[in-house]
């Protein structure tokens, strides 16, 4: 039986999704169901002094409308922030309260006031405009540079700082630095970005009086952490009269990890008024109200002997994390961050400063790559300077700089079970065609196009696991993940996983893993997630972890199968467990060739009993059935790699900037199935080169955001692209028996520097993110004036 | 009149042929096409991604013509002939258009997917074998967010080759 990992398998899920049978949260309507919509903050900051709601319930169709008191009375908890992260001075990170609906204080312009339930949205909708709320308007802070320096929001944060935290030793640094040749040094504003999944955020929550239980649909990766934050936390319901249910989820980014006030509030709005309680986010409100990405300015700098050696590094950056501190939106400026900004090199000496500020803007939690963007930018674009200012190669300076051995034992926090990252560059210098790169310019040149090449190497932590590395970090949760491998009696297999797929393909790489593992035909497996009532509970989908994680968990419980299948064969065949083989879904006796297929014993498991000259197929003590449960819980991160290069275009006249050429060399470990890795190679770096090029979000000085809707913030478009050209090498993962290493964030990681570093090589000068035409051609005028000055 | 989604006070007939088959539903008069194939219809396939008629994941046919059906007032259309995803199987066969997507994993999250496939379908009517530049171009009304495009684009290709 020819193996399935490896191979280019058509997706499972695709047909419903392109026949129009997809079932995702806003698709599902309940017998008397009712619409929710949300009154929301028109301010950045203010007091609520008062709300009056008595003409908005008068309204016609309105079934109830709620507010910050009712939601209090009925002791509804705050949202909250699920890593905790101390202070350089050892003090706990500063919090402030996160009600589900405010009462005394809005703090972001599309915070949650109050909702209004209907009959119809649009009568919904026409009562919200009835509720009045008298509001006292107060001075908002909305620049991340200069929170600390602002009025404080919360009378108990002063500074509106979070945390002050440090990874690193500044002493060592210092020495480092002492010795250097020469110091170069960066000053850079990662953009803050608004995910925007395609299908925008939605829930209906449906509670029965019959057996007090919520059903909640929910546009999740994460629907077993929706479950426990709204039971345990929120209060709403116990776990047990809880059943979350994300179904087919239009894309996730990060956006989707953790429930927002919407969940809590309709979940609790349902079981008030014994009905189903719909909502579906309109995309202003998604912009407004989603978690946003990024959001850092960064100082940092680097220290180089004149043969391009790396002595040290060190960052100090402000992170903005928004209004609140959303679930994870500590960890991502920090750990996922920290660790990783030293880069793909060996650096001797380095250390991490981030201060983490409020400000009244929606709240900022991780987005796809979640603090390894961010990471990567800092040190790539700073190591492509470096090149620069020694006269080096910029492919030189980074191969000088890489590690060569493995496990290497990184500056900040990680051991790197596996890599070979000088493989990765030349492959891509290759594939890339470097030495054609001066031909090409020169071509450009001819019809008055700069052309600028820009690299960026990069590593990452994910498979976002394991737990005691994570708790003793701050992560108020493990993050193991789970599975349950269920023969069914008639040979055909069910495996549940706790991660959830929404767009990345489980369906198919999960099932086969698990037909290579069982000799089961693929289509004989069905993958099911989504449902906290169905499989076991597990930690979801994001910091690329499924496959190493989750895909691990159904391997293990695979095995178990295999395992117990093994007695069972052993005692139909009449022989030893020991001379019991399997191989491709069969279990052999070698010496005899008597075999039974994994069908036919699943079937026998099922019924263990004798029956008529049918024996009891179960060894003593052995239970019936045959379905296997496994947790997985890796002993490290993974730690996928790469090296990309960027080739773009600028019109000198108009600014106008192309990515004409895009080369990414990735090393994912053991690849299941290469259709859907280059799929996510494409999305990240289209994701990256959107943050480098063209997205940007912006708040204006009152705290509006002036980009909430597709007419003012800029998605990337079919036509912004060129064809990517992809590589792969492979260093198996050590820490998971697949091999695996996540891939879902490697785009969104490499490409913002390898297109940065491209436009200053073309312009010539330094330019920040996103390169707007407008930039990029102020920067070519300045440089021409340099130019003419010089001549 | 059942209780759906939108309230109002206006009524309107609204006769349409939908997917081949008739229909005529009584609905408030500013009923857009995208909310009467999905609340009134149940036909949930034609998707709502935004609301200032960018995103392009509600896009069908009618009379042959790609149209965002959110922009389209589902009375105005009166008497049309509308084709949505849900459409394009024939004798249980997916259209050459949906099997490309599939073969070349022209989609990940499925969400922009019919508006994607329903508008390319219309490309190909207005030219049999369009470049990547021209599918690009064609496709800039359509947002996606989790393919890069590529592999829509080759997708594209693919259905040009068989149609």
């Amino acid at each position: 039986m020819a193996s399935l990992v490896g191979s280019r398998v058509e997706r499972k899920e695709d047909k419903k999704l392109l026949t129009g049978r997809g079932k995702y949260t806003a698709d599902v309507t309940f017998a008397h169901q009712t619409y929710a919509y949300f009154v929301r903050s028109p301010h950045a900051r203010a007091q609520i002094k008062n709300i009056d709601t008595s003409k908005a319930e008068k309204s016609s169709g309105v079934v109830a409308v709620l507010t910050g008191k009712d939601i209090a009375n009925d002791k509804i908890g705050g949202l909250i922030a699920g890593w905790r992260i101390k202070s350089e001075d050892g003090s706990d990170m500063k919090v402030p309260a996160h009600p589900p609906l405010a009462s005394e204080s809005v703090n972001y312009v599309g915070d949650h006031v109050a909702v209004v339930i209907a009959e119809s949205l649009d009568e919904a909708r026409n009562a919200a405009d009835l509720v009045k709320v008298d509001y006292k308007v107060l001075k908002a802070v909305v620049k991340t540079d200069q929170a600390m320096d602002s009025e404080n929001i919360y009378k108990d944060i002063p500074k509106n700082l979070c945390f002050d935290w440090l990874l690193g030793d500044r002493e060592k640094v210092k020495e480092a630095f002492d010795k250097a040749d020469k110091i170069i040094k960066i000053d850079l504003i990662n953009n803050r970005l608004i995910p925007n999944a395609m299908e925008p955020r939605a829930a209906n929550a449906d509670y029965n009086p019959s057996t007090e239980e919520i059903t909640l649909y929910t546009t999740s990766q994460n629907p077993h952490l929706a479950r426990i934050i709204i039971s345990a936390f929120n209060g709403v319901a116990p776990e047990n009269k809880l059943r979350v249910i994300a179904p087919d989820v239009g894309g996730g980014f990060g956006s989707k990890i953790y429930p927002y006030a919407e969940e809590v509030v309709c979940s609790w709005a349902s079981k008030k008024i014994e009905r189903p309680v719909k909502w579906v986010a309109d995309r202003t409100e998604s912009f407004l109200s989603d978690c946003h990405g990024r959001d850092h300015v960064t100082h940092a700098e680097l220290a180089v002997k004149n043969d391009g050696t790396f002595l040290g590094f060190k960052n100090e950056t402000i992170a903005n994390i928004g209004a609140y501190a959303s679930v994870f939106a500590t960890v991502t400026p920090t750990y996922l961050f920290g660790p990783c900004a030293t880069g793909v090199y060996k650096m001797p000496a380095a250390y991490s400063n981030v201060k983490a500020v409020y400000t009244n803007t929606a709240p900022v939690d991780a987005y796809r790559g979640a603090g390894r963007p961010e990471a990567t930018y800092t040190i790539e674009t700073l190591v492509e300077k470096a090149a620069r200012e020694l006269g080096m190669d910029p492919a030189e300076i980074r191969m000088k700089n890489f590690p060569t051995e493995f496990p290497f034992q990184q500056t900040l926090v990680h051991s790197v079970d596996s890599g070979d990252y000088n493989a990765g560059l030349k492959k891509a210098m290759e594939v890339g065609d470097y030495k054609g790169f001066e031909k090409r310019k020169n071509e450009s040149a001819s019809r008055g196009k700069l052309r600028g090449i820009g690299f960026c190497s990069y590593f990452e932590a994910c498979g976002i696991a394991p737990s005691a590395v994570v708790m003793s970090l701050g992560c108020g949760i493990g993050l193991w993940e789970s599975a349950e491998v269920r023969f069914n009696p008639t040979g055909n297999v069910t495996v549940f996983t706790g991660s959830h797929s929404h767009g990345q393909g489980h369906d198919t790489t999960f099932a086969q893993i698990a037909a290579d593992r069982l000799g089961v035909p693929l289509e004989n497996i069905e993958i099911s997630h989504g449902d906290t009532d169905k499989g076991p509970f597990g930690y979801g989908t994001y910091g690329s972890r499924s496959l190493t994680v989750g895909g691990t968990a159904i391997v293990k419980a695979c095995d178990k199968i295999v395992a117990k299948g093994k007695k069972v064969a052993a005692k139909m065949l009449e022989v030893n467990e020991s001379e019991v083989e399997f191989k491709d879904g069969e279990f052999i006796v070698a010496k005899s060739n008597k075999k039974k297929t994994i069908g036919e014993v699943a079937f026998a498991c099922y019924l263990p009993g004798t029956y008529g000259e049918v024996k009891s197929p179960l060894p003593e003590g052995e239970e019936p059935g045959l379905k296997e449960t496994s947790f997985f819980d890796p002993g490290n991160f993974s730690f996928p790699a790469g090296s990309h290069i960027c080739e773009v275009e600028v019109d000198p006249e108009t600014g106008n900037t192309e990515v004409v050429k895009y080369t990414a060399v990735d090393d994912f470990g053991t690849i299941i199935n290469p259709l859907i890795v280059e799929g996510q190679v494409h999305g990240g770096l289209a994701q990256g080169i959107g943050q480098a090029l063209y997205e940007n979000c912006h708040y204006d000085d009152s705290g509006q955001l002036v980009t909430a809707s597709y007419m003012d913030y800029t998605m990337p478009r079919a036509d912004n692209f060129p064809e990517f050209n992809l590589g792969f090498t492979c260093t198996p993962a050590t820490s998971n028996p697949l091999g695996t290493k996540g891939c879902g964030e490697a785009g969104a990681i490499a490409a913002p520097p390898a297109v940065m570093n491209a436009v200053m090589n073309a312009v010539g000068t330094e330019v920040s993110m996103p390169a707007t035409a407008e930039k990029v051609w102020k920067a070519c005028q300045k440089m021409n004036k340099s130019n003419s000055k010089a001549a | 009149m059942v209780k759906f989604f939108i309230g109002g006070k206006t009524m309107k007939k609204v006769s349409l042929e939908v997917n081949g088959k008739k229909v005529s539903k009584e609905v408030p008069d500013h009923t857009v096409l995208s909310v009467f194939l999905r609340e009134v219809l149940n036909l949930t396939g034609t998707h709502v991604g935004c609301d200032t008629s960018q995103c392009g994941a509600c896009v069908v046919h009618v009379d042959g013509k790609s149209i965002k059906s959110c922009t389209a007032l589902a009375a105005d259309i009166e008497g049309s002939k509308v084709t949505t995803i849900e459409g394009l199987v024939s004798n249980g066969k997916m259209h050459p258009m949906q099997e490309a997507f599939k073969k070349q994993h022209g989609l990940q999250c499925g969400f922009c997917t019919p508006g994607m496939v329903m508008s390319a379908i219309d490309l190909l009517n207005h030219k049999k074998n369009p470049s990547d530049k021209e599918i690009r171009d064609w496709l800039e009304g359509n947002i996606c967010r989790c393919t890069g495009y590529q592999n829509i684009v080759a997708a594209v290709k693919e259905a040009a080759s068989k149609m």
